[in-house]
């Protein structure tokens, strides 16, 4: 399978640094669902590492690229001069089909409501999680088929991040795919090939209000029911959130489904890409198993689900020599910091046991630090603590098929094949 | 060179010396004690670096700074002695300082 990616790899890095540096555009789809992108980082870190791209690089006009790692702590740690609104994506919000959701909102708005959520997603309270979903988890593994190809990023990954939402909300259990679905059309762009009439947006947006129907109807049930240790169940009794309006409530729900959902997928299909394509780590990771959680971290590094994060600036800023102006669109690109060779040690190898495994971008910096970030790091870990007794190759059978997407490196398929499976669980 | 004892939640000691300069951070990480996570690695914009500043200690730590305070807003379980140990540097005067791990950081 590595044939075709390497010609397609040594193409792109040929054509990034023959183009003039103006001409590189990292809002181009295409380059991250060919997986070309990172050549073009590199010139960027290299040569230019603020960048303006000029407006007709994307529909919603110019935007900067800050590429290097330090400048991208610069600028997420700098919430005053790089506000999280109107956005955080290089789209420019709908003017009328408004979510607020505190991931967008500067403080102080958004440190109470993150307040309110967090300790959902506490370590202790993942700890009281945990065995729920480990239990759900080695199911769903134990019913994989042996030595006949199944689509991973379907059967596991979609399903188990799905389980997880579903625990996490206590929503009803065969109406779980609905998460999925309500996850993709929050994110997923017109053209996303999810609508299927000619008026996607009428589409979504139903869709959209069947989502807020249907959490309603939960908080209801809910709210008339005694406290229980589910996230509705929490935020319809607690003292801070259960007088939110209801577009808040979704807002905030969506958030967590959204947040929590492609980031984590795409990080467990990632997971067996990288071991995949690097068998001397599984075989190193097969040897030691408590190097599964340095594994984690690793791979969220390699592969950065969320490529970039919008700013836009309160007030003239000098950056790296550079004048950004107020009101200025600033991407700072994860996925090039985690790739900056001034930050990290041979950051194109994944490695499972680097020295500082957790010094990664993927959960950005700052005031909106993923807050989920323990609850994902617990999902993978849970994963290959139960794969490792049980499969000692999980095959991909072909290059993944990727989400043609600027800011979700994700995957929508890949095939694999599972040969055997170990035999002191083979029951 | 200081001395400054680690506490981890459970109850674990860990006596440490540290070159002046250094930040109480890097004191537990360098020397592989555990319950310091330091994601960010000392730019105090992870939180994950969390400790309880032991009786007594916390006027000599010094002022946090507005960034310090907002981080250590979203850390769980604060209390008044919580600091983040990235941003306390070891001065001659902190010789003997004890802190306390969390029980987890998140
Ligand atoms: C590997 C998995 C994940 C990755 C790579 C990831 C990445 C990120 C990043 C980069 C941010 C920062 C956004 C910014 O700076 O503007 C973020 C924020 C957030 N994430 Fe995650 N995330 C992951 C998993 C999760 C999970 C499992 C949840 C939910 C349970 C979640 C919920 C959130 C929320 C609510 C925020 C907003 C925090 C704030 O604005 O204060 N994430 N995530
Ligand atoms: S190490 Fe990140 S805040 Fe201290």
């Amino acid at each position: 399978m590595s044939d075709g990616s390497i010609d397609l790899r040594a193409e792109a890095r040929a054509k990034a640094y023959a183009m003039p540096l103006e001409d590189i555009n990292l809002a181009d789809t295409e380059l991250w669902r060919t997986d070309t992108a990172w050549p073009y980082l590199e010139r960027l870190r290299h040569e230019d590492p603020v960048h303006l791209h000029p407006a007709h690089h994307h529909p919603d006009g110019a935007f900067w690229s800050i590429t290097r790692y330090v400048d991208i702590m610069a600028v997420d740690t700098n919430h005053e001069v790089f506000s999280s609104e109107p956005s955080i994506t290089i789209f420019d919000p709908k003017e009328d089909f408004k979510l607020p959701m505190f991931i967008a909102m500067d403080p102080p708005k958004h440190d109470v409501q993150r307040k309110t959520v967090s300790p959902i997603v506490s370590p202790a309270n993942l700890n009281l999680m945990e065995p729920l979903i480990r239990s759900r988890i080695v199911k769903t593994l134990d019913e994989l088929p042996i030595g006949e190809p199944f689509d991973w990023v379907d059967r596991v990954s979609v399903e188990l991040t799905t389980q997880m939402l579903a625990t996490l909300f206590d929503f009803p259990w065969d109406d779980r795919r609905k998460l999925t679905r309500w996850s993709d059309v929050a994110t997923g762009g017109l053209d996303s090939g999810l609508f299927t009439t000619d008026d996607p947006e009428s589409e979504r947006r139903a869709e959209l209000f069947e989502c807020v129907d249907y959490f309603t109807r939960l908080w209801n049930e809910r709210v008339n029911a005694p406290p229980k240790g589910d996230l509705i169940s929490m935020l319809a009794h607690g003292e801070a959130t259960r007088n939110m309006d209801r577009m808040e409530y979704l807002g905030n729900l969506l958030l967590l489904i959204v947040g929590g959902n492609d980031t984590t997928r795409n990080t467990m299909t990632g997971s067996i890409l990288a071991m995949h394509q690097n068998p001397d780590q599984l075989c190193k990771l097969q040897a030691n198993p408590s190097l599964i959680p340095s594994m984690v971290s690793e791979t969220i590094r390699w592969q950065t689900p969320l490529s970039n994060m919008r700013r836009t600036a309160t007030r003239d800023f000098e950056l790296g020599g550079k004048l950004i102006k107020k009101g200025d669109k600033v991407l700072i690109w994860y996925a090039s910091g985690n790739r900056d060779e001034t930050a990290i040690e041979n950051p194109e190898a994944y490695v499972i046991d680097r020295e500082r495994p957790r010094n990664h971008l993927s959960f950005g910096f700052g005031i909106h630090r993923c807050v989920g970030n323990r609850l994902a790091e617990l999902q993978l870990r849970i994963l290959w603590e139960e794969i490792l007794p049980r499969f000692p190759e999980i095959r991909v059978l072909e290059e993944p098929r990727r989400v043609p997407s600027v800011l979700i490196r994700g995957y929508a398929s890949m095939p694999v094949v599972i040969p055997s499976r170990n035999a002191v669980l083979a029951h | 060179m200081p001395k400054v004892t680690y506490i981890e939640h459970h109850g674990s000691e860990h006596v440490i010396e540290l070159k002046t300069g250094m930040s109480v951070m890097e004191g537990a990480v360098k020397s592989g004690v555990p319950g310091i996570d330091a994601d960010c690695g000392g730019a105090c914009a992870c939180a994950t670096c969390h400790v309880y500043v032991e009786d007594g200690w916390l006027e000599k730590t010094g002022a946090k700074t507005a960034m310090e305070t907002s981080m250590l807003d979203f850390a769980e379980n604060v209390q008044a002695n919580s600091r983040l140990s990235c941003q306390i540097r070891i001065a001659d005067d902190l010789d003997g300082l004890v802190v306390r791990m969390p029980e987890s950081q998140h």
